[in-house]
């Protein structure tokens, strides 16, 4: 018997329903901070292929600014935006959470829907603003 | 104490550390960007232009990427240990990763530095 198993029930109960497993809004805040992370990681590279261009020469300036008359640019920098946002925005709560608050079940689900909330209010504005 | 090669600090609480230091910067440097450009508007060249051309500007940019690199770095090593297993598949992804950071700080360097 290795180590592990000693003192373990053999008969525990086992939960597998997959269609009764929710992830709590918690759960969804840190997923998505990780993918939003991830995105942003390449995005990044968009992002600075665009300054380059914008700072290249006037010429290129007015080139960059017209990329946005096109749907997909607006809609992929819309993108970056609200991943941007959510991100920023998680983590502050992840630094509010350093000093100890919204550790609790209440306020620690209560502070991940305001995440949610707020990033959907910003996701909002920012497509508002690119088109 | 677990070590492993592929993070970025000497130890968690290092790395722990450096990833909020990190953050901060970019934090700020998001705000302050988007609320430039979103107050600015019309954006015209010369307004661009002459944000970048001032040193405390290139030196904000420059440490934003370093910052960048060291938050994307320690944020890519938290997600990989945690999905990927197989550790060649990992390592050549975390070289792909901390080299495509390295690659953003090379650009911007030279980006500001023709302004």
């Amino acid at each position: 018997m290795e180590l592990s198993e000693q003192n373990v029930k053999k008969q525990r109960p086992v939960h597998l329903d997959l269609q009764t497993i929710r992830f709590p809004a918690t759960a969804k805040v840190s997923i998505l901070h990780r993918v939003s992370g991830v995105i942003m990681l390449f995005a990044m590279g968009i992002l600075i292929w665009l300054l380059h261009g914008s700072l290249a020469s006037a010429e290129s300036f007015q080139g960059v600014q017209a990329l946005f008359d096109n749907f997909l640019v607006k809609f992929v920098v819309w993108g970056i935006l609200t991943a941007l946002g959510y991100h920023l925005l998680g983590g502050i709560r992840h630094l509010v959470m350093d000093t100890g608050r919204w550790e609790e079940l209440g306020s620690g689900n209560a502070s991940a829907k305001a995440v949610f909330v707020l990033a959907i209010a910003f996701s909002i504005v920012a497509g508002i603003w690119v088109w | 104490m677990v070590t492993n090669a592929a993070s970025f600090g000497r130890s968690g609480v290092h790395d722990f550390i450096l990833l909020r230091a990190s953050a901060v910067i970019l934090a700020c440097y998001t705000i302050f960007l988007v609320s430039f450009i979103a107050l600015s508007a019309p954006l015209t060249y010369e307004i661009w232009h002459g944000l970048f051309s001032a040193l405390p500007m290139k030196v904000f940019t420059l440490l934003t990427l370093i910052a960048l690199l060291i938050h994307a770095w320690i944020g890519s090593w938290q997600v990989l240990t945690d999905y990927v297993k197989n550790t060649a598949l990992r390592g050549v992804l975390q070289f792909t990763f901390v080299v495509t950071a390295f690659a953003y700080l090379a650009a911007g360097i030279v980006i500001v530095w023709g302004v």
